[in-house]
């Protein structure tokens, strides 16, 4: 039965590593039911935040409530409630995967069968090797499986898939659109992009832990009807080339830089717009390779909102 | 698959058996893992042995049968090995592979995780003694004290291993894992040669007595007033209550859990 309080409400969190802002008056909510992706690039302060529901962190400023509670005061009464997958490490580093897995199962009332966490997640092939031994996917595995074992209500995953192979991922996401279907509600960290296009019902994009725009992914990329025309060229651009084309194209659309040789224009793309690059190209002596029509990506969103292109992590296994 | 198969139904299991599972996996890890078994059964079954034979050729002098003074100070050097020693190393890796990260999100709190850790730490003793008390009968060991000295051996037992894990704990919470495993082994060593843990105080000579306050001495000595004369020496127990009240004080102050 669907609450009409979020899952989460993190209001006017600030959290400080130093004189580091990590997270910097974020407002978030999460919808019961949902899953919601907070997407951004590595140190915009998505783990930060996601610990802090998690009750590991006390907010320096602001507000959390997860589940209605104060996960730090009321800690022991949300962390049955929660399932918690770390972005590494998390069992003893001799433990078999079934063995940990069970024994996490053991600290609930009415876990999962095991069995079945296995099967779906591929663990058997872990077999009896130890932990610290598993590949960084196996282990992201066993953590999520870990997670999800004492059925929780709410889900906190941290970069769920990343060092998985791609045929493994999709498994992963087949398998967290069946747990929304069975009503639990899923926070997902991630700075893959097909992954919150493909899962998530609502995306918050953070950036130096602020939030910089909140919607499903479809009103994040269509906003406005927007779309995007990326031009290509053989040689770098001279330096005035964006302010240039900007003024050429006046002010219905937006000239950003992707790199040296290329540039991504988001507005009407109608034939106005293409005959305007177009004869902008000729007047600067500029050889288009390719210009090329698009809805825009979330990446396109991301770079537009902060002039930044979202990374690629760094593989991330186990600790150490 | 059928709808619901992840509908939720969170809840804790009951604490009883959350520290049971803990229990029994901290012992399982323990008794697979190689370098652990040495410390916990090697190392004093070679140190017992050792000494006896050492004492029979009259390489050391003792106040009494060789095994007969030997076998109180290596059940001593048992609870060392494991209580400290084994759970400073442990502990130390749990923290590095961010297994008491992720327990601190399962339902079992943490006064359950130090239960599961003593329980673990308990049964591993009894593992120790089930292997080491044949082996000294073997050797001739024929204990004094009888049923009082049995107990008050299982009371210094106790009391020592609170002392030895609260500053087996305090190492892991608050150095690195491999500093962890370095210190614990340095200081097993440094206390298993002048410690007075297996040889008496009287055989340090003057230093005997300074060495009596330290935890593997007093230790030390409460298992053998147990197990030869068959009394609780008060002293000795008051010593490891200190350092376990010190140890479990600087715990709760110092312990990092990640």
């Amino acid at each position: 039965m669907p609450s009409p309080d979020p899952a989460v409400a993190v209001d006017g969190l600030v959290m400080r590593y130093g004189d580091l802002v990590a997270v910097d008056h974020l407002d978030l909510r999460v919808e019961t039911g949902t899953i919601t992706a907070v997407l951004g690039p590595n140190g915009a302060g998505k783990t930060t935040t996601l610990e802090t529901c998690e009750g590991y962190r006390r907010p320096q400023g602001g507000s959390v409530r997860v589940l209605g509670l104060d996960p730090v005061r009321d800690r022991r009464a949300l962390l049955p409630r929660i399932g918690v997958m770390l972005q590494a490490g998390g069992a003893w580093s001799g433990v078999r995967a079934e063995e940990m897995l069970r024994h996490v199962a053991a600290l609930h009332a009415d876990p999962l069968p095991v069995g079945l966490l296995v099967e779906r997640l591929g663990l058997a092939e872990c077999g009896r090797t130890p932990f610290r031994r598993l590949s960084g996917g196996q282990q992201q595995r066993l953590g999520l499986a870990t997670a999800l074992v004492g059925r929780p209500e709410l889900l906190f995953v941290d970069e769920p898939t990343a060092g998985m192979d791609p045929a493994i991922r999709r498994t992963t996401w087949e398998l967290l659109e069946e747990l929304r279907a069975d009503g639990v509600t899923t926070v997902l960290t991630t700075h893959y992009l097909e992954e919150a296009e493909r899962l998530a019902d609502h995306v918050h994009v953070i950036d130096r832990g602020r939030l910089i725009a909140s919607g499903t992914p479809y009103e994040l990329t269509r906003a406005g009807g927007a779309t995007t025309v990326r031009l290509v060229v053989t040689e770098p651009f001279p330096p005035e080339a964006p302010v240039s084309l900007q003024t050429a194209l006046g002010p219905a659309t937006e000239v950003t830089t992707i790199n040296a040789q290329s540039l991504l224009i988001t507005g009407p793309a109608d034939a106005s717009t293409l005959a305007k690059v177009s004869a902008w190209c000729e007047q600067h002596g500029v050889l288009p390779e390719s210009l090329t029509l698009g809805q825009r990506t979330l990446e396109d969103v991301f770079l537009q909102l902060t002039g930044r292109v979202l990374t690629e992590p760094t593989p991330s296994g186990a600790a150490g | 698959m059928s709808a619901g198969t992840f509908a939720p139904s969170p809840g804790a299991a009951p604490l009883a058996r959350q520290v049971r599972a803990q229990a029994l996996m901290e012992t399982r890890l323990m008794l697979r893992n190689g370098e652990q078994l040495l410390v916990a059964l090697v190392i004093p079954v070679m140190a017992l042995v050792g000494g006896v034979v050492a004492g029979r050729r009259g390489g050391i002098e003792l106040d009494g049968r060789a095994v007969d003074v030997l076998t109180p100070g290596v059940l001593a050097l048992a609870v060392m090995s494991t209580a400290f020693t084994s759970l400073a190393i442990a502990t130390g890796f749990e923290r590095r592979y961010g297994l008491i990260k992720r327990l601190g999100a399962s339902p079992l709190p943490r006064h359950g995780l130090l239960l599961g850790k003593l329980g673990a730490i308990l049964v591993v003793h009894l593992v120790q003694a089930v292997v080491l008390v044949p082996v000294a009968l073997a050797l001739g060991w024929r204990p004094g004290g009888g049923l009082l000295g049995a107990l008050a051996a299982v009371l210094a037992a106790l009391v020592g291993a609170a002392a030895f894990s609260s500053l087996g704990l305090l190492m892991a919470g608050t150095l690195r894992a491999e500093a962890t495993l370095a210190a614990a082994n340095l200081v097993y060593l440094l206390l298993l040669v002048g410690g007075a843990v297996v040889l008496p105080r009287a055989s340090y000579g003057a230093a005997g007595d300074v060495l009596a306050v330290l935890p593997s001495a007093a230790l030390g000595d409460a298992m053998r007033a147990a197990l030869i004369d068959g009394r609780v020496a008060v002293v000795p127990l008051l010593i490891l209550v200190a350092w376990a009240v010190a140890g479990a004080a600087a715990v709760s102050r110092f312990f990092r859990w990640e």
